[in-house]
């Protein structure tokens, strides 16, 4: 076993030969974060009695649900043989949202802790994260974690894990990222076996951007991973990108506090200051180098994150417009994968159209923007985005369904995504059958042992991204993992279902489905309205349609008795206080022309149950 | 009075009302309201501020309430004098409850007398009390007379069995007739209190009891829908799925049967739920509370008024006693309207009656709504015409909907 090091190398100063740069990815709960901790703890960056559990989780969301959302840098030193090495780890997020945070951080590292919980085995993302992690030509290092666990089987998963990526089931190391079992053999391994990273000292230096976010105090903070050269405080940096200039205010590694260094050379990752206050001047995946030397060719960057999702974002009161405008511009600083634009509706008055990776992306930006900018909101249901081709050949990409073009459609395209599902082999049946409803195409199928099977299905976005997950894990009793990425796009029969109250269209309440599906929508949107609107002094028919065709309808009742009729004596004061109760009421009411909606209906009706929690895991 | 009371500002332990409460009181009537806070048994649906005689440990209170009453009507005289009121004698008296008839028709006659001898009484006064079918007979009938009274109100509810045992009243059908014919042969004026709408009764349940009710020729008849009240013994019944919840579309029909019927009976209807054989027989009491005029309220939990400020005592009998025997105020909070507030109040209780409201007495948010009201058949046209909002049938059905367009925001 080593020692914690006695002397940490220090940064500007560190061969390259003693650096090893990798990050930990796994699917979904694995225990990622956990095992950081315990690698924290024992080389001596973080004191025993600072310690909390999942210790780089730092967002109050990420604490509270207990999952990563951003992938953090640690620099930490390790001794092995009488020599002291700077390990460079990155924690990354497990949830199939934040995918694109896992494939940057592959870009600043040589290897890849794959770890694997050994009472799971091997699932969706761990396949989708170590796909990534080869296509980044990364040495793996296999780690079955949580071998505490009496349901642990490591036997049976090291067998797996080794048929998968070659080698021997004796070569996959056992740890304990709760006790701290073996975790110091695999700072050890990590150590033997990651390559040191490769660049030329002398050449101009360039470091590729991982990371870029948004801090009050110090404006952005941009991570990134030096390939060649080196760089130093004060001097001027370009953008490669943008040829944008700054002055390193501040440059430093995270260990894990920021700590400023002299510089960053060959191999080393750390954190860069210039006091701009915008991170899309410091975008993710551009190379930065030096002004007075600047290199010829940029690294090889990464494609932007593409929203997935999108979901029109309203404040409850319309006078918090201005503010959740704020809130966003401030979120995106620190989110790059965030877009938005303003948008109008009818029902709704003003609020912005917001692109999200995911479901989980859209709950966790709005919680946010609940609670650190103390807004009321709602969110329309999500949908996908289409192109919608005219007859006079004009196409329009839709991401709002109350855009959708009035005139002769010729063609509907929908994005597709490529779908892996893990599981038990006695699911199959239920799983190509979900996938079959879900206008799936089957891809293949492959036993990665005798009891697990891997299904690949190709299927319109629109239909996996809202229930399709949770179906999954209730028709596969949680056993069933799901990792799905964008995979081009189809034309399909899909039709544009209005929701009319009174005849007046509630563009909040449009929706976007398949000519089969649209049927089950009016007739679910119809009902749910029904019992959420309270009876008018006029009876209201609800109707669904497509165009001018109804095809589904409903009707509330006039209300006929709204008056108290009891005797009060001289208790005036209770009354009027009944009386300011119902025109408090009527303020919170929307009115849909001459319907009064209350707020809470339109909530309710967008709420489908898919988005109500079923993203969050605990 | 409903148990619970509001939230209001502290009053003094004088009573002593502010200043605005006597400008302009000699222009306006004055009324006496007493709180008798006991009943025999108390009913799943009652939420009035009364108690049976076990669940205040005993009969002494009762026997002392009269005493404690008049010593309130004492203070009172006092508050009003020096708080700059004028002398005025009572326009009209109200006993209600809880059950005023429960306590000696002798200890009622006291407390009125003591209230005529304090402020003196108008000529041709309207003085009414409660009664449930049980608790009175041709004698005490004849003693409520003989002290003043004019006007007894009985609680008949319904004329069908399985609505009255719903409702926990304990008087027999056959009761109401007997002591209509008594009040009469006493020389009192008679009114009938009914509830529509509870659980179980149908629409011919509720016609029987119409038709009941007026065949005994009331000269005033008061029809209430059936309220749930929260914390209520026929709440918790209806939460459990003992019996059926009420249903707001059988209240309407059963309220425009009601109106139907008892029109066609002769009555006349003056306030949403309350109906008078003749002008002069509407209750001129619950007429003033609902003009604005000024009212003191004797008892505990009970509600009074003077110039737009608001006061109520406090509930519970013993604090109620205990207050007036230190010679302290019993009032619990009040408040002191402002111009907008007692404005809101004129509209919202002036709305409910066949007298209407001034249309010019509205804002202008309030006039613009007149024509659609019309339009939606909810006021009458004819007397907006003249500049009086009158609600229609429907319109009574929808009083509060009303109120509120009318009312500025
Ligand atoms: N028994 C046991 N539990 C562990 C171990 N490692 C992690 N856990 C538990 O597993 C759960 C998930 O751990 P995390 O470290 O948050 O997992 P993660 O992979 O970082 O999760 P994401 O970042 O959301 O993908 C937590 O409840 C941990 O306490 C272990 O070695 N043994
Ligand atoms: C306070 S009670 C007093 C009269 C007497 N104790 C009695 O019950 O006959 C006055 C009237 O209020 C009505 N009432 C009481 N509780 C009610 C409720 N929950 N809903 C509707 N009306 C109610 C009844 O019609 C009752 O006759
Ligand atoms: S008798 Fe009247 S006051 Fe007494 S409990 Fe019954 S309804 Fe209420
Ligand atoms: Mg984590």
């Amino acid at each position: 076993m080593s020692p914690m090091a006695r002397t940490a190398p220090v940064p500007a100063a560190t061969d390259p030969a003693i650096i090893r740069n990798f990050c930990i990815i796994a699917h979904i709960d694995h225990g990622k974060s956990t095992l950081a901790d315990r690698m924290l703890q024992y080389t001596g960056v973080v004191q025993s009695r600072d310690m909390k559990a999942q210790y780089l989780d730092r967002m109050d969301i990420e604490r509270e649900r207990g999952i990563t959302i951003k992938s953090q840098a640690v620099r930490m030193p390790w001794e092995r043989d009488g020599v002291s090495y700077a390990l460079n780890m990155i924690d990354t997020p497990g949830h199939v949202d934040f995918t694109y945070e896992v494939s940057r951080s592959l870009a600043a590292c040589e290897g890849a802790v794959l770890l694997v919980d050994a009472a799971q085995g091997i699932e969706a993302q761990t396949l989708a994260n170590l796909y990534l992690a080869m296509e980044n030509n990364l040495t793996i290092i296999p780690v079955l974690n949580k071998i505490d666990l009496p349901a642990a089987q490591p036997e049976k998963y090291a067998a797996e894990l080794a048929s998968l990526i070659g080698g021997d089931p004796e070569d996959v190391l056992r740890v304990s990222g709760k006790t701290g079992a073996g975790v110091e053999a695999l700072l050890d391994k990590i150590v033997h076996d990651l390559p040191a990273p490769q660049g030329d000292p002398n050449a101009p230096a360039r470091a590729m951007i991982f990371d870029s976010v948004y801090d009050t105090y110090r404006g952005v903070v941009t991570y990134v991973r030096v390939v060649d050269g080196m760089l130093h405080p004060r001097e001027r940096i370009q953008m490669m990108s943008t040829r944008a200039t700054h002055e390193l205010l501040e440059i430093g590694v995270s260990s894990p506090e920021p700590t400023p260094s002299k510089g960053l050379g060959v191999g080393e990752v750390g954190y860069l200051i210039t006091g701009v206050k915008d991170v899309r001047q410091s975008k993710v995946g551009d190379t930065v180098t030096n002004l007075a030397k600047p290199a010829s060719e940029s690294l090889p960057g990464y494609a932007d994150a593409k929203p997935m999702v999108f979901s029109g974002l309203y404040p409850l009161d319309g006078a918090d417009y201005p503010v959740l405008r704020d809130a966003l511009e401030k979120l995106m600083l620190n989110d790059a994968a965030l877009v938005y634009e303003p948008e109008t509706s009818a029902a709704l008055g003003f609020g912005f159209r917001v692109g999200f990776l995911g479901l989980l992306h859209l709950e966790i930006t709005r919680e946010r923007l609940e609670r650190e900018y103390n807004l009321a909101l709602i969110s329309t249901a999500p949908n996908v985005e289409y192109e919608v081709t005219l007859e006079d050949k004009k196409v329009v990409q839709v991401t709002n369904p109350s855009e959708y073009p009035t005139g002769k459609v010729a063609e509907v395209r929908e994005p597709m995504v490529s779908a892996t599902i893990l599981a038990p082999n006695e699911f199959v049946g239920a799983i190509m059958e979900l996938c079959q409803s879900r206008r799936g195409v089957l891809g293949g199928m492959d036993y990665l042992s005798e009891d697990r099977v891997e299904i690949r299905y190709r299927l319109p976005l629109a239909e996996i991204v809202f229930d399709f997950f949770d179906i999954l894990k209730s028709k596969t009793r949680g056993y069933g993992s799901l990792d799905w990425k964008a995979d081009g796009e189809q034309a399909a029969d899909l039709v544009k279902v209005d929701i009319m109250l009174q005849g007046e269209q509630v563009d909040a309440f449009s929706a976007i489905t398949h000519r089969d599906k649209a049927y089950a929508y009016g007739v679910m949107m119809t009902g749910k309205l029904r019992e959420l609107i309270p009876r008018q002094q006029f009876e209201v028919p609800i109707q669904a349609a497509i165009g001018s065709r109804i095809i589904a309808r409903e009707s509330i009742r006039a209300i006929r008795k709204d008056v108290l009729a009891k005797c009060y004596g001289g208790d005036i004061t209770r009354k009027r206080k009944l009386l300011e109760k119902q025109k408090e009421g009527k303020k919170r009411m929307k009115m849909v022309g001459t319907v009064e909606v209350p707020q809470e209906a339109f909530i309710a009706a967008l709420t489908t149950d898919e988005s109500k929690d079923k993203a969050k895991k605990k | 009075m409903p148990s619970v009371l509001p939230l209001g500002d502290p009053a003094p332990s004088d009573g002593l009302l502010p200043a605005q409460a006597a400008a302009g009181a000699a222009d306006r009537a004055f009324g006496l309201y007493v709180h008798i806070p006991f009943c025999a048994v108390r009913c799943g649906y009652c939420d009035f501020n009364t108690y049976t005689a076990t669940e205040l440990g005993g009969g002494a209170s009762q026997d002392a309430y009269a005493g404690t009453a008049v010593s309130e009507v004492d203070l009172a005289a006092r508050v009003l004098t020096a708080s700059g009121l004028p002398d005025r004698p009572l326009s009209t008296v109200f006993f209600g409850g809880g059950t005023p008839t429960l306590l000696p028709a002798e200890d009622l006659a006291l407390i009125l007398r003591a209230a005529i001898s304090t402020w003196g009484i108008e000529d041709g006064a309207e003085v009414t009390t409660e009664a449930n079918p049980d608790s009175v007979t041709p004698e005490s009938l004849a003693v409520l007379k003989a002290a003043g009274f004019t006007r007894v109100s009985f609680g008949m509810q319904s004329a069908v069995p399985h609505v009255l045992k719903v409702l926990d009243r304990t008087h027999s059908p056959a009761r109401v007739p007997q002591v209509v014919r008594w009040a009469r042969e006493a020389g009192l004026a008679v009114s009938l209190d009914l509830i529509y709408g509870t659980p179980g009764e149908s629409l011919d349940d509720w016609r029987l009891s119409l038709e009941t009710a007026l065949s005994y020729e009331p000269d005033h008849i008061s029809a209430y829908a059936l309220i749930v009240e929260d914390g209520t013994k026929l709440a918790a019944q209806i939460r459990r799925g003992q019996v059926p919840g009420i249903d707001d579309d059988d209240h309407a029909a059963k309220y425009e049967l009601a109106d139907q019927l008892i029109t066609a009976a002769g009555l006349g209807w003056y306030e949403v739920s309350n109906w008078a054989r003749t002008p002069e027989q509407a209750c001129r009491h619950n007429l003033a509370y609902w003009r604005g005029d000024d009212w003191w309220g004797i008892g505990p939990g009970a509600h009074s008024h003077v110039g737009g400020v608001r006061w109520w005592n406090v509930k519970h009998p013993t604090a109620y006693a205990g207050r007036l025997g230190q010679g302290v105020s019993p009032a619990a909070g009040r408040e002191t309207l402002d111009a907008e507030t007692r404005n809101v109040e004129r509209v919202m209780l002036a709305a409910r009656l066949s007298g209407g409201l001034r249309i010019d007495s509205l804002g202008d948010a309030g006039r613009r709504q007149v024509a659609g009201l019309i339009a939606d058949s909810l006021v009458e046209p004819t007397a907006a015409f003249r500049g009086t909002l009158v609600l229609t049938l429907k319109g009574r059905l929808l009083a509060d909907a009303v109120v509120r367009r009318i009312l500025p925001d």
